[in-house]
């Protein structure tokens, strides 16, 4: 034991040594944290879009003249360790707010987190519906079009096929769980007249594809609802085109539009699901060019959905920062919301009642165009117009 | 019917890609004894360098050399880390290999990262197998029926190369008993060598053929990993034909299963192992073990209670950590909390892998039971906090009593696979039951009282129970019961003949160290606040081995330095760099080089070394102490 001495010694010693490189006292800072390690393919145009808005923030004369500096941490893709990083940034580092997580179950925890120590977070991308609703706290707000919303969109444009047998491919996880579950609820809604004819539930990351397509083929549906997406959906939909799976049958997919997701398939896109996504290429609003002139110059390469999160999460909280001219986490909760701010899809607002923003997609239809995946078709969908009314929001959430 | 003739098929397809990867594995392991974590590194290497030389080069040629050549060239990869690393180590303790090739796979993850970059990639189709043949209406891709031909045609060149070559005549020797075979004065080195090579390549080649059907990724390694080494068991190690069948039986229930319970496959494989293992503990066609001859490296150097100097020591080194409190942040506190509970977690797997013997692949089932046990208790029945962390680690208890009687019927890696199955089950659960447990969103809320709520007072809290619970395990090493399970371990026949029950002191055994995880998750849920399926997952239970690995298995608390140093290093650098895993995994490399017998082991033994050349008398005051033994 004599050597365990010194060993907790020096492990001390290396976590001392991790707060030594603190800021300036008059910066700002926001803790951001996320998978970078676990899911590079989303988290690295992430990071080049937070960085280039920490860039343009500060060109700007940074928040309410002090500089904004971005402290970053991986999660590993754990919830436990994110926690960590979270105490870090929040104990040691004193950031004024966190921002940032990508899966479900780490936006909770570190949900969770800021609700006991009283922390300002601002959630980017996790999609589960409990962030806001089921296990919604008033630290907590979040960016991106949560899995409802994105339900919403596509069921909007679902119902008018003529399809009445549907089957559904999802992940075997929350994510896909539950917009399976909001998908099924608000199409049946809009048409009793359909039928649930099989679902698959392979698990996230290990689909074995050829008899999850051969099991959705045999229950014969005319369309299908697909939530995979990342390795899982190429398999599926390498699998899906060599058996000819979509032939004749209209596909929805969630996500399957953004560029990360998209761009791997190549020659292999299949063409006509209706998608929701990130057309970059054929959006043509004011806001949307300057982003897209800025991200091009900075980093020569072009934007993906990831960028757009990561951007607008960092002017968000800049945003909020700035109204209330203070880092005191209740003066953050009051002028964040209702906030409204300018973001490359347009104007959104931070719900009061939800803490959601109004933050929407694009919805449209998958081609091939010189060997490559686009989305055509494309409009954009106001994350706004899709919520359920106030009172079925204030049903879902529990009392602050 | 046409319909299930096509599913029959597929399956046979996903059969044949989970054959190619198990066999190599199974070769591997039934000659060297390395339980080779790195094998799904190596099919993930072979499908990145298949994906770079079919995009360079062209036409049918390139494609089908593009593929062997990238198996050749892993191949190459795999003999310079066997010549490099695993030589060194293969008289290291049991299952130390695992952690060579444990860091190794994290070096990998990041690796390919860096040079392939983060996006996934799409590999070209195979010329000639690029459609579906039609079959009364359904399409069965004529690239399957290539992996089904494929797949019997490896089986039988490896049945030639095993049974007609002298080389073969040699591997099957090694592989039932290597000892012999080295007395006969064959050259091991090489023959380990060019085993390890045959099994990397079929991995690799596994990986390349994976390229017309898959995106080729950075997790790829974990996506496969397990379930491979899942087949090997089924089928029983070393048994090729036993892989075979284990591969088409395990995607032939997927396939089918997946028609009736379509969210059978998240666990259909353990399902499979546990029941396959508990009726036939060595596998459908493995055969039994002979009983161990080994003379444990411990008759050297025999284990003793801590001398009176030693344990004022320790005692000091408590007083010092209690002290942080006086000097530290709040963050370095909660680190201070989380290192101490993971002492805990590593020194209950230690006390069952290195007095028992018996490694646990799963132990984290026992830490993630203990923190649902608490998660359920605050929650629903909303029980005050110390009656939570009283009652809460019963559940890893009851586990492990049910579990533990079913695994020590088994021993060896057997008996690590059917814990690991058993841990999967029960994550599975903890995955599926949502409206109990969450689902993979957890239970929230779960934070201390006011008493504990302080950064400090909880970390006090953990220390001290960190410190009581090492104290109890070290107590009964040196108890009767104790003593009586230090002699299981060395020889399970002896003991029996002693009038030791061998299975009811592990079993015994098994529970003591459930329930100590179970205490060590208790104190981890309110340490965070929230429970997820993560705590019951295969990534930590591989952390509780490489901790108790590092620390040194034939040691007495190698565990606590294992879990104070793996920790400690993996808290810091995920949060300097988002290449920990690569800088992590480096790290244990070089620890495995230099310190082949852990940390611990090794300074124990450089301790001895240095006592052995002081003067005379040092013999004699060694002399009381074996008794004392």
């Amino acid at each position: 034991m004599r050597a365990g001495n010194t060993f907790v010694g020096a492990a001390f010693a290396l976590l001392a040594g991790g707060m030594a490189h603190s800021a300036l006292a008059q910066d700002i800072k926001i803790g951001e944290i996320n998978s970078y390690s676990l899911l590079p393919a989303f988290t690295e145009p992430y990071r080049k879009g937070w960085q280039l808005a920490v860039e343009e923030i500060n060109a700007a004369g940074g928040i309410n003249g002090k500089k904004l500096v971005v402290i970053s941490k991986d999660d590993g893709g754990k919830p436990a360790d994110a926690q960590t990083a979270a105490n870090e940034l929040v104990s040691s580092e004193g950031v004024a707010m966190l921002t940032g997580t990508f899966l479900s179950n780490i936006g909770l925890a570190v949900s969770d987190f800021a609700n006991q120590k009283k922390v300002f977070f601002l959630a980017a991308e996790p999609l589960t519906d409990a962030v806001t609703w089921s296990k919604g706290n008033k630290y907590t707000f979040r960016l991106r079009p949560s899995n409802y919303m994105q339900a919403a969109m596509l069921v909007e444009a679902a119902s008018k096929l003529p399809a009445k047998r549907w089957a559904t491919i999802a992940p075997n996880y929350e994510y896909g769980q539950s917009a399976v579950a909001v998908f099924k609820k608000l199409m049946s809604e809009k048409r009793p007249d359909i039928q649930w004819v099989d679902e698959q539930w392979p698990p996230q990351g290990k689909i074995d594809a050829g008899p999850v397509v051969q099991a959705v083929a045999a229950a014969n549906p005319e369309a299908i609802l697909n939530v995979t997406f990342g390795a899982d959906l190429v398999k599926l939909v390498r699998e899906g085109n060599t058996r000819g799976l979509f032939k004749g049958r209209e596909v929805v997919s969630f996500l399957t539009g953004e560029p990360e997701y998209l761009d791997p398939l190549k020659e292999e896109t299949p063409e006509g699901w209706i998608v929701t996504g990130y057309p970059w290429y054929s959006i043509k609003t004011p806001e949307h060019d300057a982003f897209l002139k800025a991200y091009q110059a900075k980093y020569n390469d072009y934007p993906r959905l990831g960028s757009i999160v990561g951007y607008q999460t960092i002017k968000s909280a800049a945003a909020i920062l700035a109204k209330a001219g203070s880092t005191d986490p209740e003066k953050l909760i009051a002028a964040a919301e209702g906030l409204s701010m300018p973001s490359p899809f347009g104007e959104i607002t931070f719900r009061k009642i939800d803490h959601q923003s109004t933050l929407g997609a694009y919805l449209g239809k998958t081609a091939l165009k010189d060997g490559k995946g686009v989305m055509v078709d494309s409009v954009y969908k106001k994350g706004g117009d899709y919520l359920p009314s106030d009172a079925e929001v204030a049903k879902l959430r529990p009392k602050d | 019917m046409a319909f299930y003739v096509v599913q029959f098929l597929t399956g046979l397809a996903s059969a044949a890609s989970l054959f190619l990867v198990a066999s190599g594995l199974s070769i591997i392991f039934g000659v060297t004894r390395i339980v080779n974590f790195a094998h799904g590194a190596f099919y993930m290497i072979g499908a990145y360098i298949a994906f770079t030389l079919t995009e360079r080069l062209s036409g049918t040629f390139g494609f089908w050399g593009g593929i062997v050549m990238a198996a050749l060239a892993v191949a190459v990869i795999g003999v310079i880390v066997e010549m490099v690393l695993l030589r060194r180590i293969y008289h290291a303790p049991e299952l130390f290999q695992l952690l060579a090739t444990f860091g190794l796979t994290l070096m990998v993850e990041d690796l390919v990262v860096l040079i392939w970059g983060p996006d996934d990639l799409v590999g070209r189709r195979a010329p000639g197998f690029r459609g579906a043949i039609d079959f009364f209406g359904q399409h069965i891709p004529s690239y399957d029926l290539f992996l089904i031909a494929l797949s019997p045609v490896v089986l039988g060149v490896l049945w030639l190369l095993f049974q007609r070559t002298r080389w073969g005549v040699l591997v099957r020797a090694a592989t039932q008993d290597r000892d012999m075979v080295a007395a006969l004065g064959v050259n091991q080195k090489w023959l380990f060598t060019s085993v390890f090579a045959v099994g990397v390549f079929l991995a690799a080649v596994g990986g390349a053929l994976q390229i017309p059907r898959d995106a080729v990724h950075h997790a790829m390694d974990l996506r496969i990993i397990v379930e491979v080494f899942v087949v090997v068991v089924i089928g029983g190690l070393g048994s090729i034909i036993g892989a075979f069948v284990a591969a088409v039986l395990v995607s032939e229930l997927n396939a089918f299963g997946i028609l009736i319970f379509p969210k059978i496959s998240i666990i259909l494989v353990f399902l499979v192992m546990a029941a396959v293992l508990i009726v036939r503990p060595w596998g459908l066609f493995g055969k039994p073990e002979a009983p161990a001859r080994k003379t444990p490296g411990l008759t050297v150097n025999p284990w003793r209670p801590l001398t009176s100097n030693e344990r004022l020591a320790a005692l000091a080194a408590l007083i010092v950590a209690a002290t942080l409190p006086l000097f530290a942040g709040n963050y370095a506190l909660t680190v201070g909390s989380e290192i101490a509970i993971f002492v805990i977690f590593a020194v209950s797997l230690h006390f069952l892998m290195s007095v028992g013997g018996l490694a646990s692949f799963g132990h984290a089932a026992y830490f993630g039971l203990g923190a649902y046990g608490v998660a359920f208790l605050a929650k629903m029945a909303g029980l005050p906090m110390i009656v939570c962390l009283l009652l809460g680690p019963l559940l890893g208890c009851m586990g492990a009593a049910v579990f533990g009687f079913f695994a020590v019927q088994l021993s060896g890696v057997y008996f690590a696979m059917l814990t690991l199955a058993f841990a999967q089950i029960v994550w599975s659960i903890a995955f599926q039951w949502v409206s109990v447990t969450g689902g993979d969103n957890g239970i929230l809320g779960v934070w201390p009282e006011k008493w504990a709520a302080s950064p400090s007072n909880f970390y006090w809290l953990s220390l001290g129970v960190a410190a009581l619970v090492t104290i109890a395990l070290r107590a009964m090493v040196f108890s009767p019961f104790g003593y009586a399970l230090r002699g299981t371990r060395d020889s399970a026949l002896r003991s029996e003949a002693v009038g030791i029950n061998v299975k009811r002191m592990q079993w015994t055994a098994f529970v003591i160290a459930g329930t100590t995880a179970g205490i060590g998750g208790a104190l981890f849920a309110y340490l965070k606040g929230s429970v997820f399926p993560d705590n019951l997952g295969i990534s930590l239970s591989v952390d509780a081995l490489v901790m108790v690995l590092l620390g040194g298995v034939e040691t007495v608390s190698g565990g606590v330095i294992g879990a104070i140093v793996y920790k400690a290093l993996n808290i810091w650098l995920i949060s300097q760099t988002d290449l920990s895993k690569l800088v992590l995994g480096g790290f244990i490399v070089l620890i495995v080089v230099v310190f082949p017998k852990g940390i611990v082991g090794m300074l124990e033994m450089l301790a001895q070394r240095r006592g052995k050349a002081s003067p005379p008398g040092s013999p004699l005051l060694a002399k009381p102490i074996e008794s004392a033994e």
